[in-house]
């Protein structure tokens, strides 16, 4: 989509393998909000504890892993609270799951929308990962909350150390969130051709989670598996969230660094899968 | 050239019938497991036969690809857009017709940028909006006021702009009352309203728009073609699909017929709605070969050999504007079958099922009545005019008033399409019941 001096707009099959439309994305990024806000109104519409559910989500979540994993199966948490431990790890991990499910959706989901009206299609996923921000705020209040109540209250609270890297947690979201619409993108591209896409995905995740130090430290990995577990980008980021939130977790320049590079390669590769899959995606899905 | 606002250039798109719904990854693997051991039945039996895959490979390579399998790509693909050229200067208001499939949508949705084309370009020298439905994006649990920022945006209007022209669009689509019920709420008339006067409100250089007049009640109608007079008269280009030749003809001052993917025409409106009528002759339901019908009724003699609907000029017709008079023709043949005929009738039934009436020669002339053993019996439908829609006519031939020889139910049919019949500009919908009334109107003030 070339744009000349004046308005100029010339309909042709693109080549090039990453085109982007930037000056699209600006002029609709009132949309942008708009659909933040559509999510977050529409989302807890007839329920009747509305966005109480982004605390109830994981704190049931948080209480089946510390009765299956820190009771059950008494798995090391690094010394901390279990409960702690696992709601830090939920955090972390939530909030990159919910972009990653959010936007894998992106093309089956919004099929009718997306064949009645052009609009750039990145819009879509770019509101579901800011959506999915309240969500995340809330449930940081919660885990806040907890952890002010384990630090002061408990004999326990002597193991926490909450450090100056908590600053760094934009860095850390923008990381999750630019993870998560990697791959998410990827999916979505793929499922405008094979359905089954959108089944694995979900199985994925889960997998994924269960290979993330979400539910156990990096620290308790045999050594010579740390570099093969360090390729997964996620695991950097969970480890950076516990160190800074809890004082406890294994984070080295390397991995981190690792983890950004492989990051933007998927992101840069699921923009060219995305971009190439909204061409024509109406015609076959 | 600068007056052009558009410019399409041998304008192209082809669809992979096969692409068309998902395919799953194993159909994938499949088709790839099949293109690499070939389809010949030799390279088959050498899997089989516990050779290696080098040698099946090898095998495959040597007998060449198969040309049945080249053959049925090229078969799986169709084109729905071929080579379409034409230009549209600015201010004009151009109409596209053409029969389903032909084109039209598919034309649109690359023009408003939805899909690529394969080929060919097009140039759009100035904003579009486009609006191939209405209400698109709405959110049922949302509130009227919400929708018309969310949809307002979604068609690529900026906040500040919606903000201005809000109370306008409430007041056009005459909601007012609730605008801050979710439109879940509302009922499919309030819905399309809305829908309607935020698309209203954009103020684009160039609109495309799909048949989204045909909604909503009569009166409603008449306000959105009142509103896109408006549109045009203010310079802007529309252009604009729809099946409604009398919208077509009113609103238009060019117009393009498209015929399985090509330009079949492109001038004045009352030309190109005449090449579209004639282009659209539906052979299959226009006419009818008697003599093997399907639908024959059970232990009828075949004496019936050709039923065809025709038009004023005796022509074979399908298409019919409300106040042309269709002419149906009935062929028969009685000879060594039975020794007389008496009659032939017809039956007209609305697509739906409502049975419109009937007429047959009885009623035509007075008795004695004789029908000669072989012959032609043509009706002419001159009263009453009939509202849009799709009619099916029966036909049978009897002995005697209460004795039939032939009937084959529903063997032609033939479309009505609206026409200002009243000379007011008040359109009729397939809505309206059968049957157009006529009648004098009398109004007192008291």
């Amino acid at each position: 989509m070339k744009t000349d001096s004046a308005y100029e707009l010339v309909v042709q099959p693109t080549c090039g393998w990453l085109r982007i439309d930037w000056q699209g994305l600006v002029h609709y990024r009132d949309l942008l909000f708009l659909l933040v806000r559509r999510d977050f109104l529409a989302q807890y519409k007839q329920t009747i504890l509305g966005p109480l559910w982004f605390i109830v989500q994981p704190l049931l979540t948080t209480l089946v892993f510390t009765v299956v994993f820190g009771k059950v199966a008494r798995i090391s948490t690094d010394g901390l609270p279990p409960m702690l431990f696992y709601l830090c790890g939920t955090l972390a991990w939530g909030y990159f799951a919910g972009c990653l499910g959010g936007t894998s959706i992106t093309f089956l989901s919004n099929a009718g929308l997306f064949g009645k009206v052009y609009f750039p299609r990145l819009i879509v996923p770019l509101s579901v990962v800011i959506s999915r921000l309240f969500a995340f705020g809330i449930q940081l209040a919660t885990f806040v909350a907890f952890l002010f109540y384990f630090k002061f209250f408990t004999a326990a609270g002597a193991a926490i150390h909450v450090r100056w890297a908590v600053l760094l947690l934009p860095a850390l979201l923008l990381h999750s969130a630019l993870l998560g619409l990697g791959v998410g993108l990827w999916i979505t591209a793929l499922t405008t051709k094979y359905r089954d896409f959108s089944y694995l995905s979900q199985f994925l995740t889960q997998l994924w989670m269960y290979a993330t130090p979400v539910i156990y430290p990096f620290s308790t990995i045999p050594e010579r598996w740390r570099g093969v577990v360090a390729l997964n980008p996620m695991t950097s980021i969970v480890e950076t969230y516990r160190c800074a939130f809890l004082g406890v977790g294994t984070v080295s320049a390397d991995y981190v660094a690792l983890s950004v590079l492989i990051t933007l390669v998927l992101l840069v590769t699921a923009l060219a899968a995305f971009s190439r899959a909204e061409r024509t995606f109406v015609d076959t899905i | 050239m600068s007056d052009v606002i558009i410019t399409v250039d041998r304008l192209s798109k082809r669809y992979r019938l096969g692409q068309i719904g998902a395919t799953t990854l194993r159909e994938f693997a499949e088709r790839l497991w099949q293109r690499l051991r070939g389809r010949d039945p030799q390279a088959h039996m050498s899997r089989i036969g516990e050779k290696g895959l080098g040698a099946a490979l090898a095998e495959t390579r040597n007998s060449g690809r198969s040309g049945s399998s080249e053959r049925n790509d090229s078969l799986d693909e169709i084109w729905a857009l071929r080579d379409v050229s034409f230009e549209v200067k600015r201010g004009e208001v151009l109409g596209i017709i053409g029969r389903n499939g032909a084109g039209k949508s598919t034309l649109l949705k690359m023009l408003s940028r939805i899909t690529e084309p394969t080929s060919g370009r097009a140039i759009i020298r100035g904003r579009v909006a486009s609006l191939l439905e209405v209400g698109t994006g709405f959110h049922p649990e949302l509130t009227g006021r919400e929708n018309i920022y969310l949809n307002g945006a979604i068609l690529g209007m900026r906040k500040a702009e919606i903000d201005r022209k809000f109370d306008e669009i409430v007041a056009f689509s005459e909601v007012e009352r609730f605008i801050d019920t979710p439109v879940k709420r509302y009922s499919s008339g309030m819905y399309v309203r809305l829908a309607f006067a935020v698309a209203a409100h954009l103020e684009p250089e160039i609109l495309i728009l799909d048949e989204v007049l045909a909604v909503g009640d009569a009166a409603f109608q008449k306000k959105c073609l009142g509103k896109m007079g408006d549109v045009a008269k203010e310079g802007r280009t529309v252009l604009l699909v729809s099946h409604n030749m009398a919208t077509i003809q009113g609103l238009c001052g060019r117009c393009l017929v498209l015929e399985r993917g090509r330009v079949a025409f492109s001038g004045e409106p009352a030309v190109a709605v005449e090449v579209y009528m004639q282009n659209t002759i539906e052979c299959m339901t226009a006419f009818a070969d008697g003599r093997n019908h399907p639908n024959r009724q059970p232990g009828m003699a075949a004496i019936i050999e050709e039923v065809a609907v025709l038009d004023a000029a005796g022509k074979l017709c399908a298409d019919f504007f409300q106040e042309h008079h269709p002419r149906l023709r009935v062929r028969y043949n009685s000879r060594n079958v039975v020794p007389t005929l008496a009659g032939c009738g017809i039956a007209l039934e609305k697509a739906g099922g409502v049975r419109v009436g009937g007429f047959n020669s009885y009623m035509a002339f007075p008795p004695p009545h004789r029908l000669p053993a072989a012959g032609c019996v043509e009706f002419t439908l001159d009263m009453p005019h009939l509202t849009p829609g799709r009619y099916w006519v029966t036909v049978s031939l009897g002995s005697h008033q209460n004795h039939l020889v032939d009937k084959i139910t529903r063997c032609v049919a033939f479309d009505v399409h609206p026409s200002d019949i009243y000379g007011t500009g008040y359109i009729l919908t397939p809505a309206d019941g059968v049957v157009a009334l006529a009648c004098s109107v009398k109004v007192e003030e008291l």
